[in-house]
């Protein structure tokens, strides 16, 4: 499989304090890899960065798929939702399909509403949802152009078991398309079986990286020391 | 072609969001004519005392109004960390200062706008008969404040003490925009009406260099 995403030894330096330190990772096209690792071990910074919202202090990061590192097509799911609480969900949806080109920004603002189950409440300011609205309306925002790589920061946060399941089987099709996914969770669950590949951090390095069953599931359900 | 598309769908955004909650266009209107009031009551002008310093007092009134209207200009954005979806959507992250000045401009200008009958009432100044030039001058003096005041509302949203920090930036800067636009708009009011074209191509000058300093510099303003 070619290379979607190329870490090369990456640091990331705040304030002097390393969240990153030599990162270095190859992920192939289609992967379904699981970040795994205690609060503060750097998954959240290794996801910023991919998304290129964050830039490295050393290392470099490369989409080799892609003409340029704009060019590639990343969609990102973080902890906070990313849309406007004084917008509606269609207008927030709207206005990121537009600013992102995508073609006819009502009818896939439309669609990507029925999808996530927010359709009937689409004229409703987001400020007046429930966390877990709040968190499809963040994945809908992230699917919008179709990304062929899919960031999320543990993207069950506030989902009720329905929507869990939703989410899975999202991430089951998006999987099945030939998408991405690096996503960053805590303990086993539906959304970790989908993984192919487990990667654990541990004080901003990689500790442990396996793509065989029986390591993955020591890693995803390893949250102890 | 991307960029001024960009820039038109984050100026609707701008322009609905403020226009539902008229948040800083009411507070903005209220503070210029609570401080024109309040000099018109504490000097009691003289009909040459207002010619004088009444255009001095409506662009320092304008100006405090102003960094009261561009301190949440950012701060908007980190509620829900909506500046990183937009630096991620936009194709080029000037389109994000390019929206929120000509929006800061245009919410400027239909405030002075609005307060300008007060004006020219409390301070028993005739602005009708310069109107044209006038509006030049608050226009070119508004996008100054409003360039200088976008970019350095970039830069304070992401610092402590944020609240504090925009006034303190924002007001050194921005004296040379009051000097030259109070003087400018005292020789246009004058009862003897001088259209001062230097000042006036001064105030487009501070507006072109602050322009061309954000286009170039901008982007690292948005990074984490």
């Amino acid at each position: 499989m070619p290379t979607a995403l190329r870490f090369e030894n990456i640091d990331k330096r705040y304030e002097g304090l390393y969240a990153l330190r030599g990162i270095s990772l190859e992920i192939a096209a289609g992967e379904c890899v699981a970040l795994a690792g205690r609060n503060g071990s750097g998954k959240t910074t290794l996801l910023r960065v991919a998304s290129r919202l964050v830039r490295p202090s050393a290392g470099t990061l490369s989409f080799p798929e892609a003409a340029t590192p704009s060019a590639a097509r990343c969609g990102y799911v973080a902890h906070s939702t990313m849309v406007y609480d004084e917008l509606t969900a269609e207008e927030n949806l709207v206005l990121f399909a537009r600013l992102q080109n995508v073609e006819q920004p009502a009818a896939r603002a439309e669609g990507l509403l029925r999808e996530v189950g927010l359709y009937d409440r689409r004229s409703s300011l987001v400020q007046t949802f429930s966390r877990g609205m709040r968190q499809r309306i963040a994945i809908a925002r992230a699917l919008l152009h179709q990304p062929s790589i899919l960031l999320l920061d543990e993207p069950a946060t506030g989902l009720d078991p329905h929507g869990f399941s939703w989410l899975a089987q999202s991430l089951r099709n998006l999987s099945a398309s030939g998408c991405t996914i690096v996503m960053s969770l805590h303990g086993e669950s539906e959304i970790s079986a989908l993984a192919t590949r487990a990667v654990r951090l541990d004080a901003g390095k990689v500790v442990a990286d396996t793509k065989s069953g029986a390591s993955l599931h020591s890693i995803l359900s390893f949250e102890g020391a | 072609m991307s960029l001024l598309s960009n820039t038109a769908v984050l100026l609707g955004k701008e322009l609905r969001t403020e226009f539902r909650s008229r948040e800083l266009l009411t507070t903005t209107a209220v503070f210029i004519l609570v401080v024109l009031i309040m000099f018109s009551f504490a000097i009691n002008p003289t009909a040459e005392e207002s010619r004088a310093f009444g255009p001095g007092l409506l662009w320092l009134a304008i100006l405090f109004a102003a960094s009261l209207m561009l301190q949440p200009c950012f701060l908007r954005e980190q509620t829900n960390d909506t500046l990183s979806s937009l630096r991620l959507a936009v194709s080029d992250p000037f389109a994000i200062f390019l929206a929120k000045l000509a929006a800061n401009t245009f919410f400027l200008l239909l405030t002075e706008l609005l307060m300008l009958p007060f004006f020219a009432v409390f301070y028993n100044i005739p602005v009708l008969p310069q109107l044209p030039y006038l509006l030049l001058i608050l226009f070119l003096g508004s996008l100054g404040v409003s360039v200088a005041g976008t970019a350095l509302s970039a830069i304070s949203a992401q610092a402590r003490m944020r609240e504090l920090l925009l006034p303190l930036l924002l007001l050194p800067i921005l004296t040379p925009i009051l000097v030259v636009s109070a003087i400018v708009t005292v020789k246009l009011l004058d009862r003897d009406p001088v259209v001062e074209w230097k000042g006036i191509g001064f105030l487009a000058l501070f507006d072109v260099v602050f322009l061309t300093a954000l286009w170039l510099f901008g982007e690292y303003l948005l990074e984490e």
